[in-house]
């Protein structure tokens, strides 16, 4: 069909678009919200974003299985969650200045390690085509959608159900409201918050190996820009509820396909300014949604960036 | 507060000593502690911790050439250490250096085209005001959010900085773009006389002078002004600040974009001593090294000079380690890595360490 599609051949890049770079989003964002409602902050997410990246390309390309890059992956993101767990344990340590060393130190070990897997290639993730009935070739690109995303979805679901109505949901919510009343309870609070960390970790490593092993597809330095902050933001922006998390990666993912889609269609002008669209978002969010005086609503009680 | 118990006849100096003892050797010794996990981190990659430290000996420390390429590289952390000391003092967490950075370069380099001609004596003080004004409300906008609105200034530097270097690509790739710059996307290239110089009898720029004077400025801001002592109360107590009646807004305010001003100078120098017009090059990565290094220095504005010298001459020796062990330039970065976490892990221990605490001797 050689129809001209015109201004809609935007709206289906920037839809599609939303779906594809949303996948990291929200992966990081549910491990994010999954390490808040412990009541710590894990800032170092854009490391093991980056790590989860480098590990999951690599092991991808050394097995042949783009599944064993995700598992690979998820596991170096729960390694890291442990170790920020367990530095954040000690007394008089700031997870948000730890938070930082570990992006830092995460995108260090990923360079370190990743020079190798800069050439080669390795396996893509499968996706399915949900478009097959349309003719109209950007409705299939657009349409096809990764099974990563899917699980996306379905993890915020499972997420959204265990923090409402399971024992593990109360406990972690318990030791984010108030380490006293975990405590008054028989809790352990530090095990709980270090176990909720290394499950983020882990969310967020499979956030990486999305990155990198299906959009935008390839291992470089450069894989991330800000993804894992950007969940930070975006947690704070859905009001720590897994399922608000969805809508708002897809806000995201749409923020950050608006400069490649205009660029499809030949804009070529202004075309960096469009790459800031996803932190001018972020941050306009962040401004209409803090407040000086009052405590954010749904914020768990313990968590140091509400404070 | 507890008060040591001075008996007849002994003296305060000891008891006094080991308390101006303690914020020294803690960093020391998490220092240490960082470069021997990075030792293991090595050996584990069958690769020599005692090669990989005497070569940065040789290629950071060991002769005049290698000071030389050490202390170049010693501005920009000066400058990007002090964007995270200043706000530090009023308890903020700023990481966004690197946007300030870059959008100082990027003005003091549209600054220098508009100004050929003009001699150096008009452009480049023009150049280094622009490049502080642009650097100190991007900072200054951080610090603004967070007191005005709230917003945490972590996360809002850091996006500042995305936002800051998405900006210079738009403006070095479009409207600033010299035609001439084909392969590298630049700003006009400055002229000879708008370009800064070395200091005399120094292969070294005048970036490495104007950096210390700011830190030494900056420690006598903060340690021998009003403003420096309103500034530690409202970053130890906020409320207890503005029951005092002090003007914690405009304090956040003025260190922020003291702070981002020091940042965009950073930029300015690299654009007229190191790069000569202003490009890619620019996000080097100063901002986030800057951090490390004033986390090191306490947030002590003169204790960054020696701690800034120290980690640009990890990074001087950082080709030379390329070529002789054959590790990627991303060693460095492991390195940073592991003394930051050791040195933020060493909080714990002050206060718990008995030679240092003199309550605890008699015990």
């Amino acid at each position: 069909m050689e129809t001209d599609l015109g201004l809609w051949s935007i709206l289906i890049a920037i839809v599609g678009g939303a779906i594809r770079v949303s996948t990291p989003f929200l992966f990081v964002s549910l491990g994010e919200l999954l390490t808040e409602r412990s009541g710590r902050i894990n800032l170092g997410l854009e490391g093991t974003l980056v790590f989860g990246a480098m590990s999951g390309y690599g092991v991808a390309y050394l097995t042949g299985s783009a599944w064993a890059g995700v598992a690979a992956a998820s596991v170096a993101g729960a390694m890291f969650g442990v170790v920020h767990g367990v530095i954040c344990s000690i007394p008089r340590v700031n997870d948000i200045a730890i938070g930082i060393a570990l992006m830092l130190f995460g995108m260090g070990l990923a360079f370190f390690f990743g020079k190798r897997f800069i050439q080669p290639v390795a396996p893509y993730l499968p996706s399915i085509p949900f478009g097959w009935w349309s003719d109209i070739p950007q409705i299939r690109a657009a349409l096809d959608v990764n099974v990563l995303f899917l699980i996306g979805l379905g993890l915020a679901l499972v997420i959204s159900w265990m923090l409402r109505t399971t024992r593990v949901g109360l406990i972690l919510r318990v030791v984010g409201d108030s380490t006293d009343a975990a405590r008054a309870m028989g809790l352990r609070p530090v095990p709980i918050r270090i176990a909720a960390t290394a499950a983020g970790g882990a969310l967020a490593g499979i956030g990486g190996a999305y990155l990198s092993l299906y959009y935008p597809g390839s291992w470089t330095e450069g894989i991330s820009s800000g993804q894992g902050l950007m969940a930070v933001a975006l947690v704070i922006f859905a009001r720590w509820n897994p399922v608000a998390c969805i809508w708002a990666a897809l806000l995201f993912g749409g923020a950050g396909a608006l400069g490649p889609a205009l660029q499809s269609v030949g804009i070529t002008s202004g075309y960096y300014l469009f790459y800031a669209a996803p932190y001018v978002l972020t941050l306009g969010l962040l401004i209409a949604t803090s407040s000086p005086t009052r405590a954010m609503s749904g914020a768990p009680g313990e968590l140091s960036i509400t404070k | 507060m507890q008060h040591a118990v001075i008996r007849p006849g002994e003296s305060a100096l000891l008891p006094c000593l080991a308390r101006r003892a303690e914020p020294v050797v803690i960093p020391l010794l998490a220092l240490l502690a960082g470069f021997a996990a990075f030792s293991l981190f090595l050996v584990s990659q069958g690769k020599s911790p005692v090669q990989y430290f005497s070569l940065v000996w040789l290629g950071g420390f060991g002769s005049a050439f290698s000071w030389q390429n050490t202390l170049s590289r010693t501005a920009p952390l000066l400058f990007a250490a002090l964007c995270v000391a200043l706000p530090a003092r009023l308890g903020l967490v700023v990481i966004g250096g690197e946007g300030a950075i870059v959008l100082g370069g990027v003005t003091a380099g549209a600054l220098g085209a508009a100004l050929i001609g003009s001699g150096p004596v008009i452009a480049l003080p023009v150049m280094a005001a622009g490049a502080m004004l642009v650097g100190g409300l991007w900072i200054g906008l951080a610090g603004g959010l967070r007191h005005y609105r709230g917003v945490n200034e972590t996360i809002s530097s850091l996006l500042l900085a995305y936002i800051a270097i998405a900006l210079m690509n738009h403006l070095v790739e479009g409207p600033l773009r010299d035609p001439t710059s084909l392969n590298k996307p630049s700003t006009a290239a400055l002229p000879p006389d708008l370009r800064v110089g070395n200091i005399p009898g120094l292969d070294v720029h005048w970036g490495l002078a104007v950096g210390v004077t700011c830190c030494v400025l900056a420690w006598m801001l903060i340690d021998r002004t009003t403003w420096g002592f309103a500034a530690r109360i409202a970053g130890g107590n906020v409320r207890a600040a503005q029951v005092q009646g002090l003007p914690v807004g405009r304090l956040i305010l003025g260190f922020c974009v003291l702070a981002g001003g020091f940042a965009g100078l950073a930029g300015m120098f690299e654009v007229t001593a190191v790069l000569g017009s202003a490009n890619g090059s620019l996000v080097a990565g100063y901002g986030y090294t800057g951090i490390l290094i004033a986390f090191l220095a306490r947030h002590n504005p003169l204790v960054i000079i020696p701690v800034a010298i120290l980690l640009a001459g990890f990074q001087a020796s950082s080709g030379l380690i390329q070529r002789r062990m054959d590790l990627p330039d991303a060693t460095v970065l492991v390195l940073q890595g592991f003394v930051f976490l050791s040195i933020l892990m060493s909080e714990a221990l002050y206060g718990r360490l008995k030679p240092f605490v003199p309550e605890k001797w008699r015990a």
